[in-house]
């Protein structure tokens, strides 16, 4: 197949930029571990309330860990638990939610905390919050007629 | 104009033109839906007589990104094949009208049930979000509407491959087919889903339903859906622009190439819709975001031919230097300058789509409204504005009218009114996307965080956006309705462009479907099988349905 001088040019500049950024995405995903949250732990959707840690929502310091703190989290229509918390700045959190009933999202705004949460599914995001302010929750996917009055709130300080 | 018109046979016609009208419908109150919504986001404005936002939104995103994009697309390609390959054999043409008649009866199935807020679950239907059963099977019609149509166009196309041996089918024709491949494909995973599991939990026959495979058999079909609305985009920029200017096909090889990766590389991808949940191991999504990305090359490939056909035009016209060439494009013609304006806003959103589908930039953006800003400057600038260039000729030649030249300065009026407002909507939509503002939600302060007070002044930038593209829709189906019912009658062209001559004969082996239906399978087990083993094996108990609206 004849192909133009130029477009061979083209395209051995352009799959090449391909594979650079293609190898980027790949040292920092397995090299540098920054992964999309994955994790793969399951839970009867039915139980959530009976099952720890989500039989007890909320912040802990945790030690002997490799991070500082462990925020459980359930979402169900139309409301997260717990609805604020306080964080020291610095602090390296492990988030672990999860839902009773529909899909909900967790999203933090203003960082890089994104995260689906599905039926029978356990979602883990760990981070580092390093810089104060009030974090806004919202559930980023439609859940219902409540969806856009679903939200919590993380408060960083000092 | 000395050429003889070539005319597509009026049975054929009036076939396309039945999927053009729906299309058009869909449009008009698609439009209006979109329009409600943004006024309802900017805050200042409550919908009457208890209609829900969600309900709302769900007929806007099922109108125009299901019903307007299918009902056009086949229409499209029903004339398209008509007109490269021949007249339809009367068996084609029965399997065209069939296939029209089971996808308007599963639309509107699916309409009356949203319309009675049994299926407020916007288009994406996810499960344990569980709607009437009609809905589900109205889907269903529409899915299995388009297989009937698809069958009427392959049909076409085996009769004038065995017609022509050792010949390589028309070219139009062959990216038809291959776009009714991917199709046929793609939405094997949305049959799936919808027969399996959610026809017989809404009909109470299972009670519960496992959320991850449904969602993923949703998009192994989602994905592949964005590129069945782009390819008839990408037909009209390869075959028919190049004949509109005056110019030849770049490459006819190159064409058939591009479109035939397009297919490889636009299926075992749907994991980075899914990049932010759990239960998908990081290995198979960072896999598959590494097939995503192959369909940079072919994307490559077609940003080349376009503009070396420009090029090329511009300086037989007697463009010189650098850029001269590109004063000489006829840009008084909406046929070329509304698509033009399309390739254009494919740069941006290109570009937003590659962010996107980054591992781990996804996690910035995913489900916020940035990526509604991204669909709008894809499917509703790129593709909705090439899809407005094909009717100014399309919808004339099929009824036997004329473009004027009123017409096409009121169609150039409207592709500008268009870009402004998707400047401003889309534009507001990315910046306030990246500061965190939800897609799919209504208006609300979230109890006046001062994060969501922020996002306010952007929301009221997308209903002034939304505003002016209301006003272009007003003017298109202005347009559309003169050049079908009251354009002068006459002869408009339906322009397919041809190779230069001497151009080489294109190899045979890009239309061997043994080659690359078992390239495209095995790319597919490849992606799915291992995750998909794991999901079955492994998974959570699955759940009941919720209806929550």
């Amino acid at each position: 197949m004849h192909m133009h001088r130029y477009e061979k040019w083209w395209l051995t500049l352009g799959t090449g930029s391909l594979i650079i950024f293609l190898i980027i995405l790949g040292i920092s995903a397995f090299h540098q571990g920054h992964q999309p949250p994955s994790a793969k732990a399951y839970i009867n959707p039915e139980q959530v309330d009976a099952i720890a840690p989500f039989d007890e929502p909320g912040l802990k310091k945790v030690e002997g860990k490799e991070w500082d703190y462990e925020l459980v989290l359930v979402a169900s229509t139309f409301l997260y638990n717990p609805g604020e918390v306080e964080v020291p700045k610095g602090a390296t959190l492990k988030i672990i939610a999860t839902t009773k009933d529909v899909i909900h999202g967790f999203e933090v705004a203003g960082t890089n905390i994104n995260m689906m949460l599905e039926p029978g599914y356990i979602s883990e995001y760990t981070t580092t919050l390093d810089k104060t302010g009030e974090f806004l929750v919202v559930c980023n996917e439609y859940c219902g007629v409540g969806h856009h009055t679903m939200k919590s709130m993380i408060k960083v300080v000092d | 104009m000395s050429e003889r018109i070539i005319k597509i046979d009026r049975k054929d016609g009036k076939l396309a033109m039945a999927h053009i009208y729906v299309g058009f419908i869909a449009l008009a109150l698609g439009g209006l839906a979109g329009l409600l919504q943004v006024l309802v986001r900017s805050g200042s404005f409550t919908l009457p007589a208890g209609i829900g936002y969600y309900q709302v939104l769900t007929v806007h995103g099922v109108l125009l990104g299901l019903v307007l994009t299918t009902f056009f697309i086949l229409g499209f390609q029903h004339a398209a094949i008509s007109r490269t390959s021949g007249t339809y054999s009367r068996t084609s043409r029965l399997f065209g009208w069939l296939g029209f008649w089971v996808m308007l009866l599963g639309t509107v199935m699916a309409a009356v049930m949203i319309l009675l807020n049994e299926a407020t679950v916007l288009y994406t239907f996810y499960a344990p979000l569980k709607a009437h059963w009609i809905f589900y099977l109205g889907l269903t019609f529409v899915v299995v509407g388009s297989w009937l149509g698809g069958a009427g166009m392959i049909m076409k196309y085996v009769e004038w491959r065995k017609q022509h041996p050792g010949e390589s089918s028309p070219l139009l024709t062959f990216m038809a087919i291959i776009n009714t491949v991917l199709w046929i494909v793609a939405t094997l995973g949305v049959a799936g889903t919808v027969l399996f599991q959610l026809l017989p939990w809404s009909l109470g026959l299972v009670e519960r339903v496992d959320v991850l495979i449904s969602r993923t058999l949703f998009w192994y079909f989602g994905h592949p859906l964005v590129y069945f609305w782009l390819l008839p985009a990408y037909m009209a920029w390869y075959v028919i622009i190049p004949k509109i200017i005056g110019a030849k096909i770049f490459s006819d090889s190159l064409a058939r190439l591009s479109f035939i990766l397009f297919l490889l590389f636009s299926i075992p991808v749907g994991f980075h819709h899914q990049l932010v949940e759990p239960g998908i191991d990081a290995f198979w999504k960072f896999l598959q975001v590494v097939l995503t990305f192959m369909v940079v090359i072919p994307s490559l490939m077609t940003a080349f031919s376009l503009f070396a056909t420009f090029e090329m035009y511009g300086r037989s016209k007697g463009g010189t230097g650098l850029f001269g060439w590109f004063k000489k494009l006829p840009w008084g013609d909406a046929r070329f300058t509304v698509p033009f304006i399309g390739m254009v806003a494919f740069i941006p959103a290109g570009a937003g789509g590659l962010i996107n589908a980054s591992n781990q930039m996804n996690q910035v953006v995913h489900n916020t409204i940035w990526v509604t800003g991204h669909f709008h400057l894809t499917l509703a600038t790129s593709v909705v504005l090439t899809f407005f260039g094909i009717s100014y000729w399309l919808v004339p030649h099929l009824t036997g009218r004329v473009l004027t030249k009123a017409m096409n300065k009121m169609a150039i009026v409207q592709a500008i009114v268009w870009t402004v407002g998707m400047g401003i909507m889309s534009g507001a939509m990315h910046a306030v996307g990246l500061l965190g503002a939800p897609r799919r939600s209504s208006f609300s302060t979230y109890g006046d965080a001062q994060q969501a007070l922020d996002w306010i002044p952007y929301q009221v930038a997308q209903a002034i956006g939304g505003t002016i593209l209301f006003i272009g829709i007003i003017l298109v189906l202005y347009i559309f309705i003169n050049l079908a019912f009251f354009a002068p009658k006459g002869e408009e062209e339906f322009p397919v462009g041809e190779q230069a001559e001497g151009s080489e004969k294109t190899p045979m082996v890009l239309e061997n479907w043994k080659i690359w239906l078992t390239v495209l399978a095995a790319l597919i087990l490849v992606a799915y099988t291992v995750p998909f083993m794991d999901m079955f094996q492994n998974g959570p108990p699955p759940s009941k349905g919720f209806k929550v609206w």
